[in-house]
């Protein structure tokens, strides 16, 4: 480093002053935008499925994060196609006898909300179509309806925390 | 520096301290614009017309707007709309001047095209006026989530899932943008923010580059003519108005721009009094419900056709899923037009009635996007959904095509 003079000496030590000052203004502006611990802190529903007044064959849509929950007591003719389909028991949630479908109720295309038509949904954006089951069978979507995190106690239903149920469905998704 | 003894109250004193003559004579008196030029031309000015409206109109918005989901449905509705006075005035200024900017922007943008102004010296004017583009499409998307009503909720909604990488519950980017689960709140402020300081003063600082990029290699004429600006400048300054091929920006060029000018203000205001409605779509009338989507969501017409190449293929192939083509295509199309310049493989400049091919892509091109546009608001289903894979194929045909067709138009006139 001989030809290192004072100037150069001064240039090095404003960019790193400058590199460490950036960085970590850089990491507070991206904290400063992530969601606040409130939004964070909002993010737990309940759902006593016993309770929710269901009628087999037509979904109920729940409120979690913003985000629509369907949930939908299967028929049997449902069951039936789902199983002939060679969709695994898992692909549903199962209390006792009965079947449910419990996904996030957005287009796994762009998000938009897909609106129940006698046997399926069928999404306004761009076309896509799910069945009973939640699986995508037109159009865009790239998979299957989400399933969300929750946890199941008896028949009461906690979104925002997962448990070895929702496991299992987001297992026979993948 | 020579220490100026005029007092600082002269008006000589204050030109000795600021030289406004000079900087005067080299954006305006002795800016040299060609006279071969028609009224396309004029358009610059006009987008810069239509950008100072929008300032002014959207000042006096703000003044009564309020970012926040439990009120701004009302104080654009209600307040704006019902009690200010001209409030509503205002609202229909900005919302038809943000449609009709994109209008004059195209029409800029293929005027370029057709007369090749975008090469040999001039590809910073292209570029920069590009960066426009996308800066003025990020203005329109935040401004029209601001009245929060159903279709500004849901073009958030689906604009901001383009980030979430197909995945609804990973927490990730599409969070982070949002602030929040799902678009709300912390979406609006922000949003709010971004379209009224960050990206106007990122537009501002993009149209003094653009003027700048400008001024050394001058504007394109008619016949794409290199003009010896120096020589054409001494013949006008020497009396030789007639037989000089040059004008100069002001007072010349500018009169026959403030003509179009005025037809353009009735042309607008036309609109602004009479059919502000195609500006002011009646599904956002409802206020934003994260529960419902509407039955058909499309975006402003000026976005239909990028939009349509996103939807347009939509079964797999090619073993990818129909959706990533979209992205894909969709993300292509918002970049491809930056890079004309170096698509275009003809080393002449010349008007495209010149280059016969090149001609005939062009208007395939204008027709193309057009009916991207107008499929892009039907819904994507049956014969339509073919249309727009049809459009979609072609509109990337086009670009493939584009280095070839300009190579042989220039083979065919001996320039290669």
């Amino acid at each position: 480093m001989s030809n290192t003079n004072r100037r150069d000496f001064l240039g090095m030590s404003f960019a790193a002053v400058a590199a460490v000052g950036g960085a970590a203004s850089l990491v507070g502006m991206k904290q400063a935008w992530d969601p606040l611990p409130s939004v964070l802190a909002a993010g737990y529903t309940t759902i006593d499925i016993a309770k929710a007044d269901l009628k087999p064959g037509t979904p109920k849509t729940f409120k979690w994060r913003g985000k629509p929950i369907f949930l939908l007591e299967m028929t049997k003719e449902m069951v039936d196609e789902a199983n002939s389909a060679g969709l695994p028991k898992d692909y549903h949630l199962n209390i006792g006898d009965k079947t449910y479908t419990l996904v996030i109720g957005l287009c796994t295309h762009l998000g938009c909300i897909p609106a129940w038509q006698k046997t399926k949904w069928k999404c306004a954006c761009h076309g896509g179509e799910f069945n009973a089951s939640g699986k995508q069978i037109f159009g865009p979507p790239p998979k299957p309806y989400v399933v969300p995190p929750f946890s199941l106690k008896g028949t009461v239903v906690k979104l925002g925390e997962t448990g070895p149920e929702s496991k299992a469905m987001m297992a026979a998704r993948a | 520096m020579a220490l100026i003894n005029e007092s600082f109250f002269s008006a000589e004193g204050l030109e000795k301290r600021l030289a406004g003559k000079k900087f005067w004579k080299v954006m305006m008196t002795e800016y040299w614009i060609p006279k071969d030029i028609n009224f396309l031309w004029a358009l610059g000015v006009v987008l810069a017309t239509t950008f100072s409206i929008l300032i002014v109109s959207g000042i006096f918005l703000l003044m009564y707007y309020k970012p926040d989901t439990a009120l701004a449905f009302d104080s654009v509705n209600y307040t704006i709309m019902q009690e200010v006075s001209y409030g509503w005035l205002f609202r229909h200024m900005h919302g038809v001047a943000a449609s009709v900017v994109f209008l004059i922007i195209y029409i800029h943008m293929f005027t370029g095209i057709y007369y090749g102004s975008y090469k040999k010296g001039r590809e910073m004017i292209w570029i920069s006026g590009m960066l426009l583009f996308v800066t003025f499409s990020a203005e329109g998307f935040s401004g029209y989530m601001l009245p929060w009503g159903q279709m500004s909720y849901w073009a958030a909604a689906v604009i901001t899932n383009l980030f979430a990488g197909g995945s609804l519950e990973a927490w990730g980017l599409v969070e982070w943008i949002r602030g929040g689960f799902a678009v709300g709140d912390a979406t609006l402020t922000r949003f709010f923010m971004l379209h009224v300081f960050l990206i106007p003063l990122v537009i501002i600082g993009v149209i003094v580059l653009h003027f700048y990029t400008l001024r050394i290699p001058h504007v394109n004429n008619q016949t794409s003519e290199d003009i010896d600006y120096d020589a054409e400048a001494e013949k006008y300054l020497a009396g030789n108005k007639k037989e000089s091929k040059v004008i100069p920006f002001w007072p010349v060029f500018l009169s026959k721009d403030f003509a179009v000018l005025g037809l353009f203000f009735i042309f607008y205001f036309y609109l602004v009094f009479f059919n502000y409605d195609f500006a002011m779509d009646p599904v956002n009338f409802d206020p934003a419900n994260a529960m419902v989507t509407p039955a058909h969501i499309y975006p402003e017409w000026y976005f239909l056709w990028s939009y349509e190449t996103l939807r347009g293929p939509f079964f797999d192939m090619f073993g990818m899923k129909a959706m990533d083509i979209g992205l894909m295509i969709f993300g292509l199309a918002q970049v491809i037009f930056v890079v004309f310049p170096f698509l275009d493989r003809d080393p002449d400049v010349l008007p495209a009635h010149k280059r016969p091919k090149f001609f005939i892509w062009f208007w395939i091109m204008i027709v193309d996007l057009l009916v991207l546009s107008v499929y892009g608001k039907l819904p994507p289903t049956g014969a339509n959904a073919w249309v727009g894979f049809a459009a979609t194929g072609m509109f990337l045909l086009l670009w493939v095509s584009l280095p070839f067709i300009t190579k042989s138009d220039a083979k065919a006139r001996g320039a290669l």
